[in-house]
């Protein structure tokens, strides 16, 4: 029965990614990729990988979908001189890339049969860590040093994005086109929405010691409020010069790092925790990383400093 | 069929028809919707091999689904960096193509 489930939502999938592939129209593409972004999340929770699958939610098909959203409005009127690939190089695309599935299929089906894993290796330390969920263990304890990497990683993209504004916008607020507090049911849907939306983030970062959620599902839930703010006209994009911006960004990092510095003075080591108290510093570094996640992907969306819109 | 077989197939297929996606599409953004169709495959796939690996009463590795939650994030990051560049790139030009600029002016000699 759940095998059954299992190939109806596998073969939506693949139908949703030929949608986006090939289909029609750019904004129906788009929409075609959040619904696969959902389908997606769906996948993942038969995998019986639920932190994984609030991810893919909140950042595969919301926050992604919003930026694509947004490029497609600004680029209308893009000259539309493309050059399509010719029948022989579709025809060479589609050998090739049926060919990478159909080896990827052979390895699936020919995957060793104990199949290696990690997970009583995870388990077997996570009592002293003091949280219940492994995933979450992974993430802040074993692969500390990923997490924490991957946290620069974010803020070189922003970085990134914005070294990409006009010099004399620099400093100035990202376009944004904001309702400009002027459509009656968004305004009443952001008021409505943000508060009990940013408590979702919170919570999802605060069961996600021991239960599915994570501090990246929660920041994305705290940006895509955010957002809806920001579309609403409720609260204006922050200047990409002001100091609570650069402080709420690096926060993270800096209480990551602090804390990781501490455990190398104390002589035990670069990010170890003090092993009586575990789980209080993990969910410090994570109450500053959720905060800096949300505001980071918020302002990826909003993209570089430009001058204001004119409409 | 196991579940993690099941997904294992179907984030093959995904992997293959992101990549054509890729290579077909002109379109940049379109490029980039590819190219986030291929990378959900290949999560989905990492997916597929950690539900094999369920052990100790988890319903899979936990290794490979936190490292999955990792590269969403980065994969999220590039693709706000793309279409950052595609952004300025159409403002400087006014076009949105990935056509090579010379080639094209040298057509319009041509003509």
């Amino acid at each position: 029965m759940e095998a059954i489930f299992s190939i109806e939502l596998g073969l939506l999938i693949v139908a949703l990614a030929l949608h986006v592939v090939v289909g029609r129209g750019t904004f129906a593409v788009i929409v075609g990729f959040v619904a696969y972004g959902l389908v997606l999340s769906l996948a993942w929770m038969g995998l019986s990988a639920p932190d994984v699958a609030l991810t893919e939610a909140a950042l595969g098909g919301g926050v992604t979908g919003t930026l694509l959203l947004r490029a497609h409005a600004r680029l209308r009127g893009a000259k539309g001189d493309q050059q399509p690939v010719g029948v022989f190089g579709r025809a060479a695309a589609l050998l090739l890339c049926g060919g990478v599935s159909a080896c990827l299929i052979i390895v699936v089906l020919t995957l060793p049969a104990p199949a290696p894993t990690l997970a009583p290796q995870a388990l077997s330390d996570l009592a002293a860590t003091g949280l219940g969920n492994a995933v979450t263990a992974v993430l802040m304890v074993y692969r500390a040093l990923d997490t924490l990497l991957e946290k620069v990683v974010l803020l070189l993209a922003l970085i990134a994005v914005w070294s990409l504004a006009v010099d004399r916008n620099w400093g100035d607020r990202p376009m944004f086109e904001s309702g400009r507090g002027t459509n009656g049911p968004l305004i009443f849907l952001a008021r409505a929405l943000i508060p009990l939306g940013v408590m979702v983030g919170i919570y999802l970062f605060w069961v996600g010691a021991d239960d599915p959620g994570s501090a990246f599902a929660g920041g994305a839930m705290i940006s895509a409020m955010g957002l809806l703010g920001f579309f609403a006209g409720v609260c204006a994009v922050p200047r990409v010069s002001g100091a609570w911006l650069r402080i709420a960004l690096v926060f993270g990092i800096a209480v990551f790092l602090v804390i990781g510095l501490v455990g190398l003075a104390a002589g035990s080591g670069f990010l170890t925790y003090p092993s009586n108290f575990a789980k209080p510093v993990i969910v410090l570094i994570e109450v500053a990383m959720t905060l800096s996640i949300g505001v980071t992907l918020a302002m990826l969306v909003v993209g570089p400093p430009a001058e204001p819109s004119q409409s | 069929m196991s579940i993690a077989t099941i997904f294992g197939i179907c984030a093959s297929l995904l992997i293959g028809i992101g990549l054509y996606g890729l290579i077909v599409q002109p379109h940049p953004l379109r490029k980039m919707l590819s190219f986030n169709v291929l990378g959900g495959g290949t999560f989905l796939l990492f997916g597929a091999i950690a539900r094999r690996g369920a052990a100790a009463g988890l319903g899979g590795d936990p290794v490979p689904q936190a490292l999955v939650i990792t590269g969403m994030v980065v994969a999220f990051a590039a693709t706000a960096v793309g279409i950052a560049i595609l952004l300025r790139f159409f403002e400087e030009t006014g076009e949105a193509s990935l056509r090579d600029p010379m080639k094209a002016n040298s057509k319009e000699l041509d003509h």
